[in-house]
């Protein structure tokens, strides 16, 4: 039996406003526990709560930047539940009118594009945090809840099932995680809950339109978390379909020790959240004018700037893919090439040096010693002829280190390329005295024989030598 | 000295003509009180010291010639689902009864700047459900009046409070009549402002959309000068409105000629005790005596009114009461995990008449029911709110009974729910269209106790329900009848 | 009847609340009687007729996104039943 993959995600993605949703209290994370709290987050009798305007704002923002329509009139609902990281036993969030609806992103999975429909963006508030006495939740016999995090400002996602598989689904995390960071709503440290993903899953027999029931898994906060849990639980309702049973539709959790899905089935009933209009906010009207005002400050967005820079600087697209992962590489290379250095040269020196030295020293490119300024003037000198690629790598580490322009290094060191003909036949003919051996063996048809001349002609030229020219000069005195 | 007798407006000149300190007035009531509240337990919680600091602090600040605001020095008790800074509130709820809010509700921040003494925390029913203060966890209060009978509820303990002689002035609160009825079985004046008049920020909410704090006090005058402290908008609460502050005694001015007066044909119900029609028709009549016109009006979707009241109360009561739970704050029954605990709590600490309104609300919300029951309610709500904007095209206020009976006694209607809902079919309607509403006393019944008139106005004119309320009461000396308990031993 | 006994149990367990055996009955009647007093306003027609979730006129209610000082941890745990090492403590969490 051949089935299809089904999946559709929740994201939920915490803004990085300054206060919570509701109320003053810093949104840090990594603060000593119940010390970012105040008797509104803590849901305290007589509280009320009254919106932060930038969570509103980045809403906006978030559904704008992923082909939404915005809704002009949103209003907040209750969603009843009871659990003890919900203070009030109730989640401030939106139900039947959320700030936006009926957006798409592109996706690029083995050289296909594939829209993925969203289905709308919410806003709502997180919960606390719960540290159990025990391993895992069921080995335990208390906990501990942490109310930092209640209150913190979330956006939610919702995705069509238009995903087909775990590289899908990988593929729309990280755009959706991209473009995020692109807008700037969010800090997206995926490691630090910032972004987490629920993921719906559900199988149904190849050909057919009917959808199968689905398992949901919560919480999925890594992107080869997603990629496992779901290859995981295709496998088992595979095993079950095939058998001839049912999936039961549930809640699971990935136990990552594991390796697999847990059914997180509770006895109680399945919620009924028993939504009501939020009596406390008022409605949030917003103008044709202010979406206007927000859509025009929107940043270049992902699949925009790659495709221009495809077509202005022709950079290949797997290149243009890497150079625009982050907002803050694209700028990077938009300054490099601002006053028209090389295009190509700018996008391998970021892809190869660059990002070595930064991943090695872990350290992100906002906090680069090579500015996108100097990074320019370097490959200028290469393409001027100026320095080899070679010597430019010296010259990079020396930059890496002390932040100088690199035409003082080239300068200081002596650098420069030596282009001039007379002065490197000159180190050929002298190489080629000093050598009769490695001569002897390349005339005699030992081709290898001329890259150990080559290397010693760079080594007396201290690789200042124009590689192409010393390749020139000696082919011709040799044959 | 018998000063627990007099209006807050008179002891404050008293005050300023130096007749009388701060704390002479602060111990008289202190002896009053423990003169009848054994009897009357209209306190939940008493914080003496801490009034009489706040007495001398008033005292100090008048010998020394400053100048001191209405309220200052003056003793009054504030409902306990009121949230006051280190004082225990409790909301009549085995649930609450050791808690203390680490912060002030805006009222009482208000209060605090302008120095009243603060005797303590008055009784309610249980989380402001009921009308008659039977429903409180601890004790049920008794009507200065008759104590055989309620004093009205939920703010039930306010109204005593002030009827008995054991606080000048208090604060209720109102989402179905609350401040209104009690006040009328008290033979006093209590003011439900128009929604959002009044911050709710620290007010442990029942019905969001319907909650309003409120004053009970023995006179319009005073009920004048609190309004000036309470009202305003406040940033804290988003369903403040953001409009200024009228002086609103400027409204104490005897003048209703040409006002006109609606009569909703249908709220004077066929039950109707014959001296409370009595009463409010001698009011009415006064009224016209006195210049306004009579107009009959028709609210043809008020008997539809404690339907959709109790659906939506009772729909927010059952979200809002759902942070109850014991893992924060608030009582704690220990079970064998979480959810058990959850259960065990919230099933011993909340009282039947809490419980009743939880499930009630949690059904009309629930999957399959939400749009006959809740939104249902909602729809009849506009209606609601319809009739009362139509009415006012025609008048300037509407003039009405309180309930359908003076006080009854304690353990007649407690029993019998639904016979207790059908008390509120005046007062609900109000709360639903959000306009505000007074009681003033207008009469007795047969067997001496007090029945009360209520006018409606149109939202945000508190200023023509106090004209109107205060040209009533001067016309006649209902508010000056002083309960059998509160006559001077 | 408007509210059977199971519906009852089932609204109990939805707001976290047990009702003793001997009482599950009363409380149905009680209900029961106030939904049957409801039939006027079920069987009304409304069609047309927006809902009212709010009284006032007010939207776009909003604070600038300023910190604000938080509660002092002594304070928020104040009225904690159990604490430990400045979390609330709660007895066990069950999943399944």
């Amino acid at each position: 039996m051949s089935y299809e993959t089904v999946v559709g995600l929740e994201v939920h993605s915490e803004l990085k406003t300054n206060t919570k949703i509701f109320c003053g209290c810093p949104t840090t994370f990594g603060g000593e526990q119940n010390t970012h709290v105040c008797p509104v987050c803590l849901g305290l009798p007589g509280v009320l709560p009254v919106i932060n305007e930038k969570v509103v704002e980045f809403a906006i923002k978030a559904g704008l930047a992923l082909n939404c329509k915005i809704n002009k009139f949103s209003k907040f609902d209750r969603k009843n539940y009871y659990y003890p990281d919900l203070p009030k036993n109730f989640q401030t969030s939106q139900f039947d009118l959320p700030i936006a609806e009926h957006g798409y992103l592109d996706i690029e999975v083995n050289g296909q594009t594939k829209r993925i429909r969203i289905t709308r963006i919410h806003m709502e508030e997180d919960a606390g945090k719960l540290v159990h006495s025990g391993t895992t939740i069921n080995d335990s016999s208390s906990a501990c809840v942490d109310y930092n995090r209640t209150g913190v400002p979330l956006i939610e996602i919702v995705s069509e099932p238009d995903l087909s598989g775990p590289e899908e689904a990988r593929a729309y995390m990280e755009k959706i995680k991209s473009i995020l960071e692109y807008i700037d709503v969010s800090h997206c440290k995926m490691e630090e809950g910032n972004l987490r993903a629920d993921v719906n899953v559900s199988l149904r027999k190849t050909g057919t339109t009917k959808l199968g029931t689905k398992a949901e898994m919560k919480n999925l906060n890594s992107f080869k978390m997603i990629e496992s849990a779901l290859a995981y639980e295709i496998e088992r309702q595979t095993e079950i379909l095939d058998d001839g049973g049912h999936i039961v539709q549930e809640t699971r959790t990935w136990d990552e020790a594991k390796g697999m899905t847990v059914s997180m089935r509770t006895k109680e009933e399945a919620n009924d959240y028993r939504y009501l209009p939020e009596p406390d906010l008022v409605p949030i009207i917003t103008s044709d004018e202010q979406i206007e005002a927000i859509r025009a400050a929107l940043p270049e967005l992902p699949d925009a700037r790659k495709k221009r820079l495809m077509a202005e600087c022709g950079l290949s697209e797997y290149d243009a893919a890497i150079i625009t992962t982050t907002r803050q590489m694209a700028e990077y290379f938009d300054a490099a090439t601002a006053q028209k250095a090389d295009a190509k040269l700018v996008a391998n020196w970021m892809m190869g040096d660059l990002a070595k030295n930064l991943n090695g020293e872990g350290k992100s490119i906002e906090e680069s010693p090579v500015t996108a300024q100097r990074l320019a003037e370097l490959v200028d000198l290469i393409s001027k002829g100026t320095i080899s690629s070679k010597i430019a790598k010296t010259v990079f580490e020396e930059m890496w280190k002390t932040g100088d322009a690199p035409e003082k290094i080239v300068k200081e060191k002596g650098l420069v390329q030596i282009t001039d003909t007379k002065e490197i036949e000159g180190i050929v003919d002298s190489v080629i005295a000093a050598n009769p051996k490695p001569v002897e063996d390349y005339k005699a048809g030992n081709a290898k024989s001329i890259g150990f001349l080559v290397g010693q002609i760079m080594k007396q030229s201290k690789g200042k030598a124009n590689p192409a020219m010393v390749n020139d000069l000696l082919k011709a005195k040799l044959d | 000295m018998n000063l627990f007798n007099k209006p807050a407006h008179v002891l404050h000149d008293m005050l300023i003509n130096k007749e009388i300190t701060a704390v002479e007035l602060t111990n008289d009531l202190f002896a009053r009180i423990d003169e009848v509240e054994g009897e009357v337990k209209a306190y939940i919680t008493q914080t003496r010291e801490a009034a009489l600091a706040k007495a001398k602090a008033v005292d100090e600040k008048i010998a020394r010639g400053e100048e001191i605001s209405f309220l200052e020095g003056i003793p009054g008790v504030v409902k306990d689902n009121i949230c006051t800074k280190g004082v225990k509130t409790t909301c009549a709820s085995k649930m609450l009864e050791n808690f203390v809010p680490p912060y002030n509700a805006t009222v009482v921040e208000k209060l605090n700047a302008v120095s009243p003494v603060i005797l303590g925390k008055a009784n309610l029913d249980e989380f402001a459900m009921g009308g008659s203060t039977e429903n409180s966890a601890f004790y049920p209060t008794h009507n200065p009046w008759n104590l055989d009978c309620v004093p009205g509820g939920s703010s039930g303990g306010s109204a005593a409070a002030v009827a008995a002689g054991s606080a000048i002035w208090s604060l209720g609160s109102d989402t179905g009549g609350s401040i209104r009825q009690p006040a009328s079985f008290c033979g006093l004046v209590g003011l439900k402002p128009t929604y959002g008049r009044v911050s709710r920020f620290g007010l442990v909410a029942f019905a969001s959309s319907l909650d309003q704090i409120g004053p009970i006090t023995r006179d319009v005058t005073d009920c004048a000068h609190v309004m000036n402290i309470i009202a305003g908008y406040d940033k804290n609460d988003s369903t403040s409105i953001n409009a200024e502050v009228p002086d609103y005694t400027k409204s104490l001015v005897k003048d209703v000629k040409g006002l006109k007066i609606g009569l909703p044909k249908e709220y004077f119900v066929a039950g109707m005790d014959a001296d409370v029609e009595k009463a409010v028709r001698g009011a009415i009549k006064q009224l016209e005596d006195m210049g306004a016109e009579v107009v009959e009006v028709s609210m043809p979707h008020t008997e539809y009114a404690i339907s959709a009241y109790y659906l939506i109360a009772t729909a927010e009561a059952s979200s809002n009461l759902a942070r109850y739970d014991g893992v924060s704050y608030g009582a704690r029954v220990e079970g064998t995990d979480i959810v058990d605990m959850f259960k065990k709590t919230r099933s011993e600490k909340f009282g039947q008449e809490v419980k009743r309104r939880i499930m009630l609300g949690t059904y009309a919300l629930s999957a399959g029911y939400y749009d006959a029951y809740y939104l249902q309610a909602l729809r009849v709500r506009t209606l609601v709110k319809q009739d009362f904007d139509k009415a006012f095209e025609k008048v300037d206020v509407l003039v009405t009974p309180i309930a359908p009976t003076p006080a009854y006694k304690i353990g007649d209607m407690v029993s019998d729910p639904m016979k207790m809902y059908l008390q509120d079919v005046c007062t609900v309607p109000v709360n639903l269209s959000g306009v505000p509403g007074i009681s003033v006393p207008c009469g007795f019944s047969d067997n001496g106790m007090p029945i009360g008139l209520q006018i409606i106005g149109k939202p945000l004119d508190e200023e023509t329900l106090i004209r109107t309320a205060y040209t009533f009461e001067q016309n006649n000396e209902f508010h000056k009848s002083i309960a059998p308990l509160r006559e001077a031993k | 009847m408007k509210i059977t006994r199971k519906d009852v149990e089932n609204v109990a367990l939805l707001s976290r609340l047990e009702i003793p055996e001997a009482e599950v009955e009363t409380y149905t009647g009680q209900l029961n009687a106030f939904l049957e007093y409801a039939d006027v306003l079920t069987s009304l027609d409304t069609k047309g007729v927006e809902p009212t979730a709010h009284v006032l006129p007010l939207k776009n209610v909003f604070r600038a996104d300023e910190v604000k000082p938080s509660l002092d941890r002594e304070l928020a745990l104040s009225n904690a039943p159990e604490q430990e090492n400045g979390y609330f403590k709660v007895p066990k969490i069950m999943e399944g």
